[in-house]
C-alpha cells in the first residue's frame, strides 16, 4: 500500500487545525495534571463520557425505577401518584407462571417467553451462519472483497428498511409467493402463520446483522498463522482435529466478542420486527422491547408505570446475563495469559 | 467440522473440484441472491407506479400497460394481446369489460367490436420507470434541509462519540484507579439496555432540558455508547504499556499521550466505530421521530415517514426516498471499507 | 473542557431554535393522500392575504399525531394548530376559540353538530372544525359479482346476506377470501352497533360487552374461521395497531370490503379501470343499518403563543368557500353544514365510480344510528376500540378462546378506567 496517497495528504492538511486545538487543550490539562497527578487524569478522561452517559442513560434508568412505583396515565412524574409495588404485583399476578394466558398481564409474559426463545435460537443460528460464511470467505477466493461486501451490505440498511423489504417479500402477494407460484405451488400466507412468522423474524434479523459478525470472525481467521496449519498437515492431523485444536481456540476471543454483540442485538430486537410483523399474528412475535415501548409510549392503553416496571425487570435480567458473560470472558483471558 | 477445516487447509493450485468447492460456490451464489436480491428488487420497485406496486403477481421490473389512442374513443385505450377463436393472437384495444367478457377493438380497424373472454387476453406491457416517485418528493419535500439535518446529526454525533468514547476507553484501559472496575461494570451492564426501554424517562429529561425540537436532543442521548467504549477499550488493551511509560519518561503530558500515541494506534478500531456510528445515526428513526416535530428540523428518516398517513401509506414515495437515503451510507462504506477488516481484527484479538 | 464547549454549543443551538417569531403559527398536519398538497396551496394563499402571519405547515406521520402529540401536549409543548383524530381524548388541551373568532355564530351554525366531539364534556367551547367527516361503509367488486352470476344484495341487505353472497362469489371465482374489514375497532364497531351493541353504560363509563356485541363478534370469528372473512390483516399485527385491507380489494381478491369514505380517492387511483366497484353503504343487523361516523379535526392548541393569530388562521380555513374547495379537491366529505345543505359539491374527479360512491355515502349518512353519532364524542371510545381489536386479533390468531376474549376485553377496559383515576 502506498504510504502517501492523496487522501492521506489531504487528511494531514485537514488535521492541522485539529492538532493546534489539541495543543491548546493541552495547556490547561497540564495544569490539572500537576494538581492531581497522573492517576487523577483518569477521572478527567472519563468525565465527559460519564457525564453524558449519566444524564442520558443512567439517570433515565433511575427515573424509570421511580416511574415503576407510580400509577395513572399521566406522562410526567409530577402528576403521577405513588402506588408502591402495585405495578410489579400486577406483572406477577399469575395463576400458573408457565402459562402466560393465566396472568393478568398476559402480553408481558408472552413477550418474555418469545424473547427468550428468539434470543436462544437467533444467536445460535447467527453464530453458525457467520462462522460458515467466514470460513468460506477465508478460502482462496477471487474477488474476496466483493464477496465480503455482499454479506456485509445489509448491515448498512436501516432496520425500518429491512423490515419493509422482507414484508414485501413474505406477504401473501409478495415476491416469495410469486416465485413459488412459478413452480405451481399455491401461495401461502407466511405472515399469518405463527411458526413461520417466528422463523421469519429470526431469519430476517440474521440477514440484517450477520455481515458484521462474519467480518469479525473472518478477521480472526486471517490472524491465525498459516504455518500452524502447515505443520498440522505435515503431521497428518485430521481436518476435524485441526479445526478443534487450532482454529477454534485461536478464534475464541473473536467468538466471545461476536457472542456478546449478537446477544445484545438479539435482546434489543424491535424495529425490524415491528415493521415486519407488528408482533403478530396474535402475539407470537411480540418481543419485550416492543411490549415496553407500546405500553409506555404508543398504545391506546398507555401505562408508563407498568412499562417502567417491566423494563426494570428486563434490565435486571440483562445485567445478570452480561455479568455472567464477562465472567466467562475474564476466565478465558486469565487462562490465555498463563 | 471437517468441511470447515478443509476450507482453511485448501491451498492454491486447484486439483479437480473437491466437494467443498461446490459447497463454497453454492453458499456464495446463494448468498449473493439472498443478500443482494431483496435490495435490487427494492431499487426496481421504487420506480413503480402505485398501482403496479399493489399488483399481484408482482414483477421484478417496473412495467406499465401500453395504451393506444383509437379513433372514435376519447380516452386512450389499454392494449391487450388477445387469443382469437382461430388460435391466432392479435393486439387489441379494450373498450370496456363486462363481467367475464371484454369488448375489444382492433386499433387499426376500430369499427368492429370483438368479444373476448378475459381469460384469453394478457395486457401488453412495457418497462417504464416512474421517475416522478423521485421528482415529486424532491419538490414538495424539503430534501436539502432534511439532508443537512441528517448530515449534521450524523457527523456531530460520530465525532463526539469518537472523542468521548476513546477518552473513556483510554482511562479504563491504561490507568489503575479506584472505581475503575465499578465504572467498567456500569458501562458494560448497560450495554444491553435498549433506548426504547428508557424512552419515557429520557423523553422527560430531554423535555426538561429544553432539548425537545432541537437536533441536540437527538445527538446527545446517543453519543455515550457503551458499545463504543467496549470496542475501543478492548483494542487499547493491546497497546503495550511500555510505549506509554517511555513517553512519560520524555515528560509527555497525559493528554499528549492520549492524543499523540494512543489515538493513532487505535485508528483501525476508531474507523470501525466511525462506520457503525455513521450507520446507526443516519438510520435512527424512532427517537428523532419523537424529539423532532418541526419541519425545519426533520432528518431524512423522519422526513420520509410523513408519507405514512392514518389510513394510507404512499409506498411509492417511501421506496424512492429510501433508495436516496441509502446512497450516502453506501458511499461511506466504500470509502472506509479498507479499515473495516483490519479494525475489526484488532478488536477481537486481545 | 470538551463538555464545556459542548454545553455551550447546546445552549447556543437551544437559543437559536426556540426563538419563535411573533406571528408564527405552526400547523401539525398528517396526510393520507393529496390533502397535504392541497393544504400547502391553501396556506400559501392565506399568507398572501395575511402578510403579518407566517404559517408553517409541519407534515408528520400519523403515528406522530397518535403517539407523540399527546405526550407533547401534556408537557405543554406542541404545535399551535393540529389535525387530530383523538379529538375528545385530548380535548382538555384545545384552545377555546369562542372569544377569539370573528363570528362565533357562524361556527355554531356550521360546525355545531360536531362541536361536542372536540370539547370537554359540558363546555361550550369552540375548539376547531372537522376537516373531513368520514363514514364507514362497504365496497363491492361488481365485476366479480357479475362474473359469478350473483346479484348484488340490495340496500337493506344484512351482514348475513352479504356474507352468503360474497361466499358464493368467492367459491365461483376462486378468490382467497370473500370479505375483509380493516383491523380497526372503529370499523368493527359499525356492525356491532347494527347488532344492537351499546358500549356506553348508565354512568357514562364503559359497560361490559352486551349481547349485541357478543353476537356479532361470535359471527365474525366464525366467518373468519370458515374463510369468508380475510384473516390476514387481523393477525398481521399485535396490539391495537391499525391495518387496512384495501390492497386485497384493489387487486380484485375480495368480493366485499368494509372500510370507509376516505378510501374513495385511494380506490379511484389504484383500481383505475381494472374492475367495476360500488360503494354499498353499511349492511344491516337486527337493530340498525348503521355506519360509524368519524373524521379528523383541525383544532387549536391551548399552549399557542399567539392565540389571536391562531384564531385568524382558523377563521380563514373555516370559511365556506375554503372548506368547499378543500373537500372538492381531496374528495373528502365536508363537515360544514352550509356546504352540505347547499349541495353542489363538484368533486374533482372524472371517475364515475368515485362520484357514485361519494353520493352513496352522503345518502348512507342518513341511516347512521344515534348511538353511532354519540361515540365519536365519548371519552372512552378509543379505549374500547383498542381492547376489542387487541383481543379479537388474538382470538383470530388462535391464542384465545372467544369467551376468554370477552372476559379479557371487559377486564382491559375496566383496568384502563381504573388507571385513569376517574
Amino acid at each position: 500500500m502506498s504510504t502517501t496517497s492523496l487522501t492521506d495528504r489531504l487528511g494531514s492538511l485537514l488535521m492541522a487545525p485539529v492538532h493546534l486545538l489539541m495543543r491548546i487543550i493541552d495547556i490547561p490539562l497540564r495544569a490539572v495534571q500537576k494538581a492531581t497527578g497522573i492517576g487523577g487524569m483518569a477521572a478527567v478522561f472519563l468525565a465527559p463520557n460519564m457525564l453524558i452517559f449519566g444524564i442520558f442513560v443512567l439517570l433515565p434508568l433511575v427515573i424509570n425505577f421511580v416511574y415503576s412505583m407510580t400509577g395513572g396515565t399521566a406522562f410526567f412524574l409530577s402528576e403521577r401518584n405513588f402506588v408502591g409495588a402495585e405495578q410489579y404485583q400486577r406483572l406477577f399476578t399469575c395463576t400458573n407462571y408457565l402459562d402466560p394466558m393465566s396472568c393478568q398481564e398476559d402480553a408481558f409474559w408472552t413477550a418474555v417467553g418469545n424473547t427468550f426463545w428468539f434470543v436462544v435460537l437467533q444467536v445460535t443460528l447467527m453464530i453458525g451462519v457467520s462462522l460458515i460464511t467466514a470460513l468460506i470467505l477465508n478460502r482462496d477466493l477471487a474477488a474476496r472483497s466483493f464477496w465480503r461486501a455482499v454479506f456485509f451490505f445489509p448491515v448498512l440498511l436501516s432496520p425500518v428498511v429491512v423490515g419493509l423489504i422482507w414484508k414485501w417479500i413474505l406477504q401473501r402477494q409478495g415476491l416469495l409467493n410469486f416465485g413459488l407460484y412459478q413452480f405451481g405451488i399455491e401461495p401461502y400466507t407466511w405472515l399469518t402463520d405463527r411458526n413461520w412468522t417466528f422463523i421469519a423474524t429470526i431469519g430476517v434479523s440474521i440477514w440484517a446483522h450477520m455481515g458484521l459478525y462474519t467480518l469479525i470472525l473472518l478477521a480472526g481467521l486471517q490472524a491465525i498463522p498459516k504455518d500452524l496449519y502447515e505443520a498440522a498437515e505435515m503431521d497428518g492431523t485430521k481436518p476435524a482435529r485441526v479445526f478443534r485444536r487450532i482454529t477454534l481456540p485461536l478464534l475464541a476471543p473473536n467468538l466471545l466478542v461476536v457472542v456478546v454483540l449478537a446477544l445484545i442485538k438479539a435482546v434489543q430486537i424491535f424495529d425490524e420486527v415491528y415493521v415486519l410483523t407488528g408482533g403478530g399474528p396474535g402475539t407470537s412475535t411480540l418481543y419485550l422491547t416492543q411490549y415496553i415501548y407500546e405500553t409506555g409510549f404508543a398504545s391506546a392503553l398507555r401505562n408508563p408505570g407498568l412499562a417502567a416496571a417491566a423494563s426494570i425487570l428486563m434490565g435486571l435480567v440483562l445485567v445478570v446475563l452480561t455479568l455472567i458473560q464477562l465472567g466467562i470472558g475474564q476466565r478465558g483471558e486469565k487462562k490465555g495469559k498463563r | 467440522m471437517g468441511v470447515a477445516s478443509r476450507f482453511i487447509l485448501r491451498r492454491r493450485g486447484g486439483k479437480s473440484w473437491h466437494w467443498t468447492d461446490v459447497v463454497t460456490w453454492v453458499w456464495l451464489l446463494g448468498g449473493l441472491i439472498i443478500m443482494f436480491g431483496p435490495a435490487v428488487w427494492l431499487a426496481f420497485s421504487s420506480f413503480k407506479t402505485p398501482a403496479a406496486l399493489a399488483e399481484f403477481p408482482p414483477s421484478i421490473l417496473p412495467y406499465v400497460t401500453s395504451q393506444a389512442t383509437v379513433q372514435g374513443y376519447d380516452k386512450p385505450l389499454q392494449l391487450f394481446e388477445a387469443k382469437m377463436p382461430d388460435g391466432s393472437t392479435k393486439v387489441l384495444a379494450e373498450v370496456r369489460r363486462i363481467g367475464l367478457v371484454a369488448q375489444m377493438v382492433d386499433p387499426k380497424a376500430p369499427g368492429e367490436i370483438v368479444r373476448v373472454n378475459i381469460g384469453d387476453r394478457t395486457p401488453v406491457r412495457s418497462v417504464s420507470f416512474a421517475t416522478e416517485n423521485y421528482t415529486t418528493p424532491f419538490t414538495q419535500f424539503d430534501f436539502l434541509r432534511y439532508l443537512w439535518n441528517s448530515v449534521f446529526v450524523t457527523v456531530t454525533a460520530t465525532l463526539i462519540t469518537l472523542i468521548v468514547n476513546s477518552m473513556a476507553a483510554f482511562a479504563l484501559s491504561k490507568y489503575e484507579f479506584r472505581g475503575r472496575s465499578l465504572a467498567m461494570l456500569i458501562i458494560l451492564a448497560t450495554l444491553m439496555v435498549p433506548l426504547s426501554v428508557i424512552m419515557v424517562p429520557l423523553y422527560s429529561i430531554i423535555s426538561s432540558l429544553g432539548l425537545f425540537n432541537n437536533l441536540w436532543g437527538v445527538i446527545l442521548p446517543t453519543v455515550a455508547t457503551p458499545t463504543g467504549v467496549f470496542i475501543l477499550r478492548q483494542y487499547m488493551l493491546t497497546i503495550p504499556d511500555e510505549l506509554i511509560d517511555a513517553a512519560r519518561m520524555d515528560k509527555a503530558s497525559e493528554w499528549q499521550i492520549y492524543w499523540r500515541i494512543v489515538l493513532p494506534l487505535t485508528a483501525p478500531a476508531l474507523a470501525v466505530l466511525a462506520i457503525f456510528s455513521v450507520v446507526w445515526r443516519w438510520n435512527d428513526f424512532l427517537w428523532p421521530l419523537i424529539v423532532l416535530s418541526r419541519r425545519e428540523l426533520y432528518t431524512l428518516q423522519v422526513g420520509l415517514s410523513i408519507y405514512s398517513g392514518e389510513l394510507n401509506v404512499q409506498w411509492h414515495f417511501i421506496l424512492a426516498m429510501t433508495v436516496v437515503t441509502m446512497i450516502p451510507v453506501v458511499l461511506v462504506f466504500i470509502f472506509l471499507q479498507r479499515f473495516i477488516t483490519t479494525g475489526i481484527a484488532g478488536t477481537g484479538l486481545k | 473542557m470538551k463538555t464545556k464547549s459542548l454545553l455551550a454549543g447546546a445552549a447556543l443551538a437551544l437559543l437559536v431554535s426556540t426563538a419563535a417569531h411573533a406571528g408564527d403559527v405552526r400547523i401539525m398536519w398528517y396526510s393520507d393522500g393529496v390533502e397535504g398538497d392541497v393544504m400547502k396551496d391553501l396556506v400559501g394563499r392565506f399568507m398572501k392575504e395575511n402578510p403579518g402571519i407566517n404559517v408553517i405547515l409541519d407534515n408528520v406521520a400519523y403515528s406522530v399525531i397518535k403517539d407523540q402529540l399527546p405526550v407533547q401536549l401534556e408537557a405543554g409543548n406542541g404545535p399551535d394548530i393540529a389535525r387530530v383524530t383523538a379529538i375528545k381524548d385530548l380535548s382538555r388541551h384545545w384552545l377555546d376559540l369562542r372569544p377569539l373568532v370573528k363570528d362565533a355564530k357562524y361556527w355554531d351554525d356550521n360546525f355545531g353538530a360536531q362541536a361536542d366531539w372536540m370539547r370537554p364534556d359540558g363546555s361550550k367551547q369552540i375548539s376547531g372544525f372537522m376537516t373531513q367527516i368520514t363514514l364507514t361503509g362497504g365496497y363491492a367488486n361488481k365485476t366479480l359479482f357479475d362474473q359469478a352470476g350473483v346479484p348484488l344484495p340490495g340496500p337493506k341487505a344484512t351482514w348475513e346476506e352479504w356474507a352468503a353472497a360474497s361466499k358464493k362469489v368467492k367459491d365461483s371465482q376462486k378468490l382467497p377470501f370473500a370479505m375483509a374489514i380493516d383491523r380497526s375497532g372503529h370499523r368493527l364497531t359499525a356492525p356491532l352497533l347494527s347488532y344492537g351493541a351499546n358500549y356506553v353504560g348508565k354512568d357514562g363509563k364503559p359497560a361490559p360487552l352486551d349481547k349485541g356485541a357478543k353476537d356479532f363478534l361470535t359471527k365474525f370469528v366464525g366467518w373468519v374461521g370458515e374463510g369468508s372473512f380475510a384473516k390476514d390483516v387481523w393477525v398481521s399485527a399485535a396490539g391495537s395497531t391499525y391495518r387496512a385491507a384495501a390492497e386485497d380489494f384493489i387487486n380484485g381478491q375480495l368480493a366485499f370490503y368494509y372500510s370507509g369514505s376516505w378510501q374513495v380517492a385511494n380506490l379511484t387511483t389504484k383500481i383505475g379501470n381494472s374492475f367495476d366497484w360500488v360503494a354499498t353503504g353499511s349492511p344491516c343487523g337486527p337493530a340498525a343499518c348503521t355506519g360509524m361516523p368519524g373524521g379528523a379535526a383541525l383544532v387549536a392548541v391551548k399552549y399557542a403563543k399567539n392565540p389571536k393569530d391562531v384564531a385568524t388562521v382558523m377563521d380563514w380555513f373555516a370559511q365556506e368557500k375554503v372548506v368547499k374547495e378543500f373537500s372538492e379537491r381531496t374528495l373528502f366529505l365536508p363537515g360544514h353544514k352550509g356546504v352540505v345543505d347547499k349541495g353542489g359539491l363538484d368533486f374533482k374527479t372524472d371517475n364515475a365510480f368515485a362520484k357514485a360512491a361519494l353520493t352513496k355515502y352522503v345518502e348512507a349518512s342518513k341511516t347512521t344510528s344515534d348511538t353511532a353519532l354519540k361515540l365519536p364524542g365519548w371519552r372512552w371510545s378509543d379505549t374500547v376500540y383498542a381492547a376489542i381489536v387487541t383481543r379479537v386479533g388474538q382470538t383470530l390468531a388462535g391464542e384465545l378462546k372467544l369467551d376468554d376474549a370477552f372476559t379479557r376485553i371487559d377486564a382491559d377496559i375496566a383496568q384502563k378506567v381504573k388507571d385513569s383515576g376517574l
